[in-house]
């Protein structure tokens, strides 16, 4: 039962040259998956976000559904396949 | 399984709809406007109405709109886009007709068109963009401004006895008989914006069923007006704005 927990349920991939860096995205996720890039910026020059730690991810979408330029696209493993 | 093998068509949860373009936003960082074209874009693309909409785009910030969802747009002058969107759902009955405005324009210089419009009871949805600023033009007061509200036309906070008292104007369109669905929603969560969809696609359905006019007025942020950080600026609208404007349906129809 305890390696479940290991197992990667989802993921993010974040569009780093739309991304404005607002931070709300960071906020929403209850996984603290996402953070902003401390010191890259994108070529708007705006610190995007990026999963920082990113085995965290349940795939829940949450980022995506606050996300005001629409950057994050969402991956999950259907809950059979996780079973398995 | 690496993450790179979760990345797969059949595990995709969600991404941009495809009606929002890949343009990118002139929208400062943390805007609702965004959130509110993308939630816009995903209810005309899951309605099948890509090829039979006409939206129409008002002045302030989002006078850009037609520039980044892709259905048919008309740009009209500050204030007027119920009118124009008369125009268009009384020519193109079958079309769903929309306008997307901001306070500024729909509460100020639109306030006759938009009244006229419900009370006339077209069949066309109105989305109203709240966020109590002038945002385009740098932070000036509007006529929704909170009492004691700073902004850089009351530096010292809304005074009503100076700047007359804030115009709630989603509850004088619900008392007209023209209208009949009219919402407040938000967009500062997961939850809200699920909601705020929700809004949205029964406001377009029951003018493509010609019930009468639907408001969806979406409480928003304004984060540059405000001069906040977007996350500082949902919390200030939940505690300040909310009160002022609280969510939730202020006319429904039964199905």
């Amino acid at each position: 039962m305890t390696e479940n927990n290991n197992r990667l349920k989802g993921a993010v991939e974040i569009n780093r040259e739309r991304c404005k860096g607002c931070d709300l995205c960071v906020v929403a996720c209850p996984c603290d998956v996402l953070k902003l890039q401390p010191k890259e910026v994108n070529n708007r020059g705006y610190h995007f976000a990026f999963a920082d730690n990113a085995s965290a991810c349940i795939g829940c979408a949450a980022c995506a559904a606050v996300c005001p330029d629409g950057c994050i696209t969402v991956y999950r493993v259907r809950p059979k396949a996780v079973a398995r | 399984m690496t993450i790179d093998e979760i990345k797969s068509p059949e595990n995709l949860v969600y991404a941009k709809p495809r009606l929002l373009n890949d343009r990118h936003m002139h929208y400062c960082p943390g805007c609702s406007h965004g959130v509110v074209h993308r939630i816009v874009a995903e209810v005309l693309e899951e309605m099948g109405q890509d090829n039979n909409t006409i939206a129409v785009a008002p002045v302030g910030c989002a006078v850009f709109a037609y520039n980044y969802i892709d259905v048919d747009w008309i740009e009209a002058s500050h204030g007027r886009a119920p009118a124009v969107a008369t125009a268009a759902k009384r020519l193109n009955p079958d079309r769903l007709v929309f306008t997307y405005q901001g306070d500024g324009d729909l509460a100020a210089i639109g306030t006759a068109e938009t009244i006229h419009a419900a009370n006339r009871g077209e069949n066309i949805t109105i989305i109203f963009i709240n966020n109590a600023i002038y945002g385009m033009t740098g932070g000036q007061m509007a006529p929704t401004t909170l009492e004691g509200m700073k902004t850089s036309t009351t530096p010292y906070g809304r005074q009503p006895e100076l700047n007359g008292y804030p115009l709630v104007i989603t509850p004088l369109l619900a008392q007209l008989p023209g209208t009949c669905y009219v919402t407040r929603q938000a967009v500062h969560t997961p939850a809200a914006v699920a909601k705020a969809k929700k809004a949205i696609r029964r406001a377009f359905q029951s003018s493509l069923d010609k019930r009468g006019t639907s408001i969806v007025e979406i409480v928003s942020t304004c984060s540059s007006g405000w001069k906040q950080t977007p996350e500082k600026a949902n919390q200030w609208m939940v505690e300040n704005m909310f009160p002022a404007y609280p969510p939730g349906d202020l006319k429904n129809f039964k199905d």
